[in-house]
């Protein structure tokens, strides 16, 4: 053949994602990290005393803690240059029409007022540091839901439920980034679902980081009762900048008693963001916790949801798909302890590489000796679409029952030629060949998400494809 | 009137430096359908395969044209928009894509334009009827799971939802029980008109029962060793290819 086929990388088209406004912020804080710094977040947000307390304890946890030893390398990221409190120049409103111009622009491009008006029960944007809009469907705040900011609702009558649950599930001695967290966290949401209430629409939040070489550190809190069913979905992006940003949010679920939560999220940072994400659940007796999850964003991601599953009977399901390009590290994966008689855990990832990215799965499966009848299946598979890039598997089990039924398997591949020829036979190009096989490959993963996010991430792919042949 | 749709001159065709088919000279008229036969490994898979564009496959010397068009240097997608179809000995199976999706993919890009929805679904299940294919298949993932029959159906299924101006069909009967070799058969018959052509690789005549074939063509040592009519096959069938070949020599 005369033609001659070479590989190179392109700059790829994100303008969906990559446009910005200028930073318009009401007020910021200096960059990096001192006590002073957190009480001033700590005053502009009117927190409550023990909130106070409890971020400079976590700054001082935070200074004594080291950076991790084992995951992708954080060298790019110096924290005396991370800006952690960025506010917005508008209060939070509940009418879209109130927000301004620039923030609601940066909304409506990423979709998301037409997402709220088409399918979904409630909508939380967060611009930087604090979130600037919050509506909820009247008939589901009838139901005694409340979804709203984690400040409200520590100035509202759930203030001591929020107390009692509040980095408990993760404390900010579980790691640096949590620690972190804890000091300077700001915006995110607090869902509380009332005892047998089933939401049959999701509820969503968009987190969007506009302000260069800033921190978001959101906090989600999600408590649902017995015997009810929550589906919240979380989106994030933010436009590309030469400086590192960071992202070091929380998530905390409490799954009731046959209560089930899903949760899911299509994350697609820039490519300077550091994704420092910790995302628990702890399930009581019969609950379950369902974990959708698509990395496409972000330099370097550390990403690992961990169910903890403490009633007897809890369930946990992972569905998780990670792709990786050039410049990007992304180490993500699942956990899970089973803590309880006949608990069960099914973990079934794609992690994909190309042009020297790094997409690495770690699971993590703990089971204690009182995990009688308990059940794991663990399920890695990754494609390598060429031989610059590197996907690797990292299973950790610690196993104290005998009586368990555990099953790990993973598998390595490559696309076939074989294939691309086959499909190229049939009229299509090579590089929609290959978006077709890669994007059948995640197919499993799509299927679980709804529908705007399985074309949103199929979008993804085929971008993320488009710059690999030249 | 002969009007040349396919025409091969002094092909030689090498896979990993290993000349595998030299010289062949074959021209197909449009209206027409030839068949090919001859022993296993003689290169007749490999002859489609170069025809179609399989970049496995070097053309070392000579030319291919399509309708008039040198596309000796055209890659394989660019032929199939062009009109070429393979019809695959084995054909390959992709998970996550639904042979719907698939077809309309394939259609949209060999057409140029996304088949309207309602249009696509008419045409999809009248062809399905065709072939007595469930309408479930379409819901599954390119040939994954499919049985050997089952794939060979889909391929042809392929051939009627793309309409091709040239059809190369490598074994597409080997697998098949006697009534699915009847189904891909009247598949063919409702494919083939004046303006189209068909290159059939078989080792069985039950496929070509009820087509009129024109050329029979015998591969072997490289390079076509034998053209004749349609009473080639029963030589063939009856007698091997020890008494078609011994004529030659
Ligand atoms: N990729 C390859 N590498 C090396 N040799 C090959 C390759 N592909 C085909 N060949 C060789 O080329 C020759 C022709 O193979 P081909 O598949 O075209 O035969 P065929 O006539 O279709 O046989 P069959 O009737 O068994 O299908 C064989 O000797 C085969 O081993
Ligand atoms: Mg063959």
């Amino acid at each position: 053949m005369a033609e001659v086929k070479k590989t190179q990388v392109e700059p790829i088209d994100r303008s969906m994602y990559d446009f910005r406004y200028e930073v318009n912020a009401a007020f910021q804080v200096d960059s990096g990290l001192t006590p002073e710094i957190v009480e001033t977040i700590s005053e502009e947000k009117h927190d409550p005393d023990w909130m106070r307390a409890f971020r400079l304890k976590a700054l001082d946890v935070y200074n004594r803690t080291a950076l991790p030893s084992w995951g992708p390398p954080l060298d790019g990221l110096n924290m005396a240059n991370i800006v952690t409190y960025v506010r917005p120049n508008t209060e939070m409103q509940a009418k879209w029409a109130d927000v301004p111009d620039d923030i609601k622009n940066t909304f409506e491009r990423l979709g998301i007022p037409q997402a709220e008006r088409a399918s979904l029960a409630g909508v939380g944007a967060q611009y930087d540091s604090e979130v600037v809009y919050h509506n909820v469907r009247k008939e589901v705040q009838e139901q005694g839901v409340v979804y709203t900011d984690l400040e409200s609702a520590l100035h509202s009558d759930h203030a001591e439920r929020i107390r009692e649950h509040f980095m408990h599930l993760v404390p900010p001695s579980d790691h640096k980034f949590a620690a972190l967290h804890g000091a300077v966290w700001s915006g995110g949401s607090y869902v509380y679902v009332p005892a047998g209430v089933s939401v049959e629409i999701p509820l969503q939040s968009y987190f969007r980081l506009n302000a260069p070489g800033a921190g978001q550190f959101e906090h989600t809190l999600i408590i649902v009762e017995e015997g009810a069913y929550l589906h919240f979905i979380e989106g994030c992006s933010a436009p590309k900048y030469n400086v590192a940003n960071l992202h070091a949010g929380c998530v905390e679920i409490y799954v009731g008693k046959n209560a089930r939560v899903r949760y899911s999220t299509i994350e697609n940072w820039s490519k300077n963001m550091y994704n420092l994400n910790t995302k628990r659940a702890l399930v009581a007796e019969g609950g379950t916790i369902e974990w959708v999850s698509g990395s496409f964003g972000s330099h370097t991601s550390y990403l690992y949801p961990m169910s903890v599953l403490r009633g007897a009977g809890a369930r946990m399901e992972f569905t998780g798909i990670t792709f990786a390009g050039a410049g990007q590290e992304l180490d993500t994966g699942a956990q899970v302890i089973h803590a309880a008689p006949r608990t069960s855990s099914h973990i079934v990832t794609k992690s994909i590489a190309r042009d020297g990215g790094v997409s690495n799965f770690r699971s993590a499966v703990v089971v204690t000796k009182d995990a009688k009848d308990a059940k794991s299946s663990v399920s890695c598979e990754s494609l390598m679409l060429d031989d610059r890039s590197r996907s690797d598997t990292i299973p950790v089990m610690d196993i104290a029952c005998d009586q368990v039924d555990v099953g790990h398997e993973a598998k390595i591949g490559r696309i076939s030629e074989e294939a691309v020829f086959y499909l190229m036979s049939r009229g299509l190009s090579e590089a929609d060949a290959r978006a077709l096989i890669v994007g059948g490959f995640a197919e499993p993963i799509a299927k679980e998400l709804p529908l705007e996010y399985a074309v949103e991430m199929n979008n993804l792919i085929h971008l993320e494809m488009q710059g690999t042949i030249g | 009137m002969n009007c040349p749709l396919l025409e091969l001159r002094d092909l030689q065709v090498a896979v990993e430096e290993k000349i595998i088919l030299d010289p062949i000279d074959l021209t197909i008229n449009k209206g027409e359908v030839h068949v090919l036969m001859g022993p296993n490994g003689a290169g007749k898979s490999t002859l489609a395969a170069a025809i179609m564009g399989d970049p496995r496959f070097t053309v070392t010397r000579g030319t291919v044209t399509l309708d008039g068009e040198d596309i000796t240097d055209t890659a394989a997608d660019a032929r199939a928009r062009k009109g070429v179809f393979l019809s695959f000995q084995a054909p390959e199976e992709i998970p996550g894509v639904t042979l719907e999706n698939f077809l309309r993919t394939a259609q949209g890009a060999v057409r140029g334009e996304q088949p309207k929805v309602m249009a696509f679904r008419r045409e999809l299940k009248k062809q399905m009827d065709l072939l007595g294919m469930d309408g479930a298949y379409a819901e599954r993932y390119l040939n994954v799971g499919f049985s050997g029959g089952e794939k060979k159906k889909a391929e042809i299924l392929q051939l009627l939802m793309l309409q091709p101006k040239l059809a190369l069909l490598d074994e597409t009967d080997s697998g098949l029980d006697v009534d699915a070799v009847k189904t891909v058969t009247q598949g063919i018959r409702a494919y083939h008109n004046a303006e189209n052509a068909l290159l059939i690789i078989t080792h069985n005549a039950k496929i070509l029962e009820g087509l009129d074939v024109d050329r029979v063509h015998v591969l072997d040592q490289h390079r076509i060793v034998r053209t004749g009519g349609p009473e080639l096959i029963r030589e063939i069938t009856e007698g091997g290819f020890g008494s078609v070949l011994s004529e030659e020599a």
